[in-house]
């Protein structure tokens, strides 16, 4: 039994001093952090080793000039990188300065579950004064994060980076390696943004159908198309700019803590394999990521290795990380580009072969609209109302049909159910929060992501990602459980099956050491980045025992997709919508990892 | 009861059904800590409750007879579904330092579809010598094709039966101007002389304001409103010698926090 650990500041302050700079500086960029040929990985260290005091506390960011309140760990946004190695066991003494109650959720770490760092679900949070001691077994490797599971800290600064060293060689080879932690902030604060969007869920898109859109649409469509264009989304009070909720008219966009004009930059020598570890810790926002000149090869993501697979431009949803590889030949600088999903701003970054040098940045592109798949309603119902082209939709392998018992793993990858197939069913509660449902939910597996279907060069899709080793269990599913994103865009409500949290009467229960199938359907006109605590998702995407494994997944508008999952920890496990404020609005719920209750029966559940 | 049976029926009430308990963390950590750590991330995960306040039209009037100050004045507090309204609608003649008149309103609202409210309440007219109090249902909302959308019906305690439909649009001639035509029209069972109203549809009135949002919160207009008194109740207004038929123009502030 763990307790909670209970230390006065004053002892706190002398097992600081003991253990010997735990705390760092009052630098509040770390040092992993800065540029230059320092950064990250080069001259200054980490924490690294098995003990860790990391102190909560409250802050000033600096961002391209401009200052304002942050929460910060020992001082530092992002917080310290945390460099652990598989197979050690860990203690973290978690200090709250704050005068609120704290957490911190290892994000993507496999552990006990009273570990995890949840308030109200794992353990009770950390009130102010006090310190909690996080133990734990690391039995994994990879790219991963930490952040505060309280409130909408996470927005102020509590995250930071998590890199596993794997106990055997690293099957991917690299000279040189940065971690890229993307993140957004809001000088506005948190509680107001949420305050907003609440009362105005518009409040921060300006990037609106005009009037002059209007008549551009008219004269490059034809004025009926037009009007008759404008007149379906106005039916159903849907908004076909909606891709972001917090955009850059609130939000500015951080790469390393930096700001666009603060440039952080990495140094590199010409012809070095430059591993890149990037971590979307954002509160609300999804990047398109690209290096002008440089291609990348996918090597890991959410810290499980893939095959590599070379690429382009990547989207990273929020909590999501990738791993590449870049292997810059020339003596010139690149930029890192960082462009929001909906492109109304952007992070950047420089990688160059010595301090000073900038390449361009390349202008923001015309942000997407939606589509009649973003609502979840086949192409085919309403022609010419689609105008994007349809990669991949004439063989649609990857929505599966409903398991049966007896299934195996071909069966599994290759559902005879697609684009064309019969309606969606919808048995959860309708009612003020859910403005619509998807009526005929697609497989977007094989898509980047909103506003990269056309771009001029490749990008990466979750059907493109093959874990390089084979999937720990590979039993077929006994079961499926579907759960649906709902939403009112309107009224700012998000929820899963039409349940805010605050109003769900029983947890999603799942069993431990049985093989489930988790579909999900995206009846909102958002993409979700939806993250499961204490188990990976493996998501069927055509591979049978390669599936790529990953503890978020970006469910786009109008989607269906599955993961598979084997519970091993039992209790209760978070699982929400990762954009903070939908989270906040109720877009959560808790699985509930219970033991089989007779060793014999446990395997044998009926499809739901 | 007990306290704690206050508390249970409560939470009874406001969830419809026991909640499942997350009992697991209760090996580890004191389960009452647990339970109130729950009960505050339920709170904060889409239980929460705000306060907004909005003018959506707080304006100067100059028509061809009167200069006035009116406001349609709207604040609410509650949570996603349920929520106490209060609404004021006004006018005050600069001129004769009174007001033509003033309403105030006080609904409770209840969502009961996607994007429409049913209100219902107590309005009192502060009208000097003829106010009145009356029982309010309303349904408020957006209809398909963004319009906003307001229907009203009062009872007063005199007996009469009046009501009030609006209208609002929004067109977006950039991302920061904007256009709203907005109408709306009165009506009353009953002719009721004391307040010099005639039966059937009492007046008419269609506006158009261009706004400049310089944040979405702050945004000052210009515009013009037209207002035609109909059957009954211009002929009141005749008899009074004044014009039932008035073209005003407005300037004003459009503010929401």
């Amino acid at each position: 039994m763990l307790e909670l650990s209970l230390l006065s500041r004053r002892h706190f302050l002398q097992v600081t001093a003991a253990t010997g700079g735990g705390l760092a500086a009052s630098s509040l960029m770390p040092a992993w952090a800065q540029s230059g040929p320092d950064a990250n990985l080069g001259g200054l260290r980490p924490l690294s080793g098995t003990e860790y005091l990391l102190e909560i506390g409250r802050s000033q960011v600096r961002i391209d000039g401009q200052s304002g309140p942050a929460i910060a760990v020992n001082g530092q946004l992002p917080a310290p990188l945390l460099r652990w190695r598989e197979g050690d066991d860990i203690t973290l003494r978690v200090h709250n300065a704050l005068d609120a109650d704290t957490s911190i959720h290892w994000h993507g770490i496999l552990l006990p579950n009273e570990m995890d760092g949840v308030p109200g679900v794992t353990f009770p949070g950390i009130r102010p004064g006090e310190t909690f001691t996080y133990r734990i077994p690391v039995r994994q490797a990879g790219t991963y994060w930490y952040h505060s599971h309280s409130g909408l800290q996470e927005q102020l600064g509590h995250y930071g980076p998590i890199v596993i060293e794997p106990r055997g060689s690293d099957p991917v080879a690299y000279d040189r390696e940065y971690v890229i932690m993307l993140s957004d902030y809001t000088f506005e604060g948190p509680h107001r943004v949420f305050q907003r969007l609440m009362a105005q869920s518009g409040t921060y898109n300006f990037q609106e159908r005009t009037l002059p859109d209007f008549l551009g649409d008219a004269s490059r469509d034809g004025f009926m198309s037009a009007v008759r264009d404008r007149l379906m989304w106005g039916r159903m009070r849907m908004n076909p700019t909606d891709i972001s909720d917090a955009t850059s008219a609130t939000l500015d966009y951080l790469v390393n803590g930096h700001g666009p004009n603060d440039n952080w930059a990495g140094l590199f020598n010409p012809g070095e394999r430059v591993r890149l570890r990037f971590i979307n810790a954002s509160a609300a926002t999804f990047f398109n990521i690209r290096i002008p000149g440089l291609p990348m090869t996918v090597v890991q993501a959410d810290g499980v290795n893939v095959r590599p697979v070379e690429t382009d431009e990547f989207q990273i949803g929020v909590a999501e990380t990738y791993d590449v590889i870049v292997t810059p030949q020339d003596d010139r600088a690149y930029t890192l580009m960082c462009e929001t999903n909906d492109r109304s701003g952007y992070a950047r970054a420089t990688l160059a072969p010595r301090m000073g040098m900038v390449a361009s940045v390349p202008p923001l592109r015309p942000r997407p609209t939606l589509t009649m798949r973003d609502m979840g309603m086949a192409p085919n119902v309403m022609p010419g109302m689609d105008h994007s082209s349809m990669p991949g939709m004439t063989h649609d392998a990857n929505v599966p049909t409903a398991p049966t018992a007896g299934m195996d793993h071909a069966a599994m990858g290759h559902g005879a159910q697609g684009s064309a197939g019969g309606m969606q069913a919808h048995d959860h509660p309708r009612g003020p929060g859910v403005a619509g449902v998807a009526m005929q939910p697609v497989s977007r597996l094989h898509e980047p992501g909103a506003g990269l279907e056309d771009v001029p060069h490749r990008a990466l899709a979750y059907t493109d990602l093959r874990s390089l080793e084979p999937n720990p269990d590979q039993r077929a599913p006994t079961r499926e459980i579907e759960v649906h994103l709902t939403s009112n865009m309107e009224r700012y409500m998000w929820s899963f099956d039409g349940r805010r949290f605050s109003e769900v009467v029983e947890p999603i229960q799942f069993t431990q050491g049985e093989r489930l199938r988790l579909t999900m359907v995206n009846d909102t006109m958002m993409v979700h980045p939806i993250h499961l605590h204490g188990m990976f998702f493996d998501v069927v995407n055509g591979e049978t025992s390669y599936k790529p494994r990953k503890h978020t997944i970006n469910v786009k508008p109008g989607e269906k997709l599955s993961v598979d999952v084997t519970p091993e920890h039992l209790g209760d496990w978070a699982f929400h919508c990762h954009l903070l404020y939908h989270m906040h609005a109720g877009m959560f719920q808790v699985v509930s990892v219970r033991a089989p209750v007779t060793s014999s029966h446990h395997m044998h559940h009926g499809a739901q | 009861m007990k306290p704690s049976t206050w508390t249970a029926l409560a939470w009874m009430i406001a969830f419809a059904a026991p909640v499942a308990a997350q009992d697991y963390a209760d090996a580890y950590y004191p389960p009452e800590a647990m339970d109130a750590a729950l009960e505050a991330v339920r709170h904060e995960t889409g239980g929460q409750r705000q306060f907004y306040f909005q003018a959506n039209r707080f304006e100067y009037r100059s028509d061809d007879e009167t200069q006035s100050l009116a406001w349609d004045i709207n604040a609410w507090y509650g949570g996603r579904l349920n929520r106490l309204w209060i609404k004021s609608e006004a006018a005050y003649d600069l001129e004769s330092g009174a007001f033509e008149e003033a309403r105030l309103e006080a609904l409770w609202s209840r969502a009961i579809s996607p994007y429409f409210d049913v209100q219902t309440g107590l309005a009192h007219d502060f009208e000097s010598g003829n106010g009145r109090t009356h029982a309010v249902l309303g349904i408020q909302g957006l209809a398909p094709y963004w319009f906003e959308l307001n229907f009203a019906t009062y009872l007063s305690d005199q007996g009469e039966l009046t009501g009030a439909a609006e209208v609002e649009y929004e067109l977006l001639l950039t991302q920061r101007l904007i256009l709203q035509p907005r109408a709306a029209v009165s009506w009353s069972a009953d002719a009721i002389p004391d307040l010099d109203t005639g039966s059937g549809f009492t007046d008419i009135q269609a506006g158009l304001r261009l706004r400049y949002e310089i944040v979405r919160q702050f945004a000052p207009y210009v515009g013009v409103e037209w207002t035609r008194q109909l059957g009954g109740t211009a002929d009141y207004a005749r008899a009074a010698s004044a014009d039932p038929d008035t073209t005003a123009l407005v300037a004003g502030l459009r503010v929401w926090f």
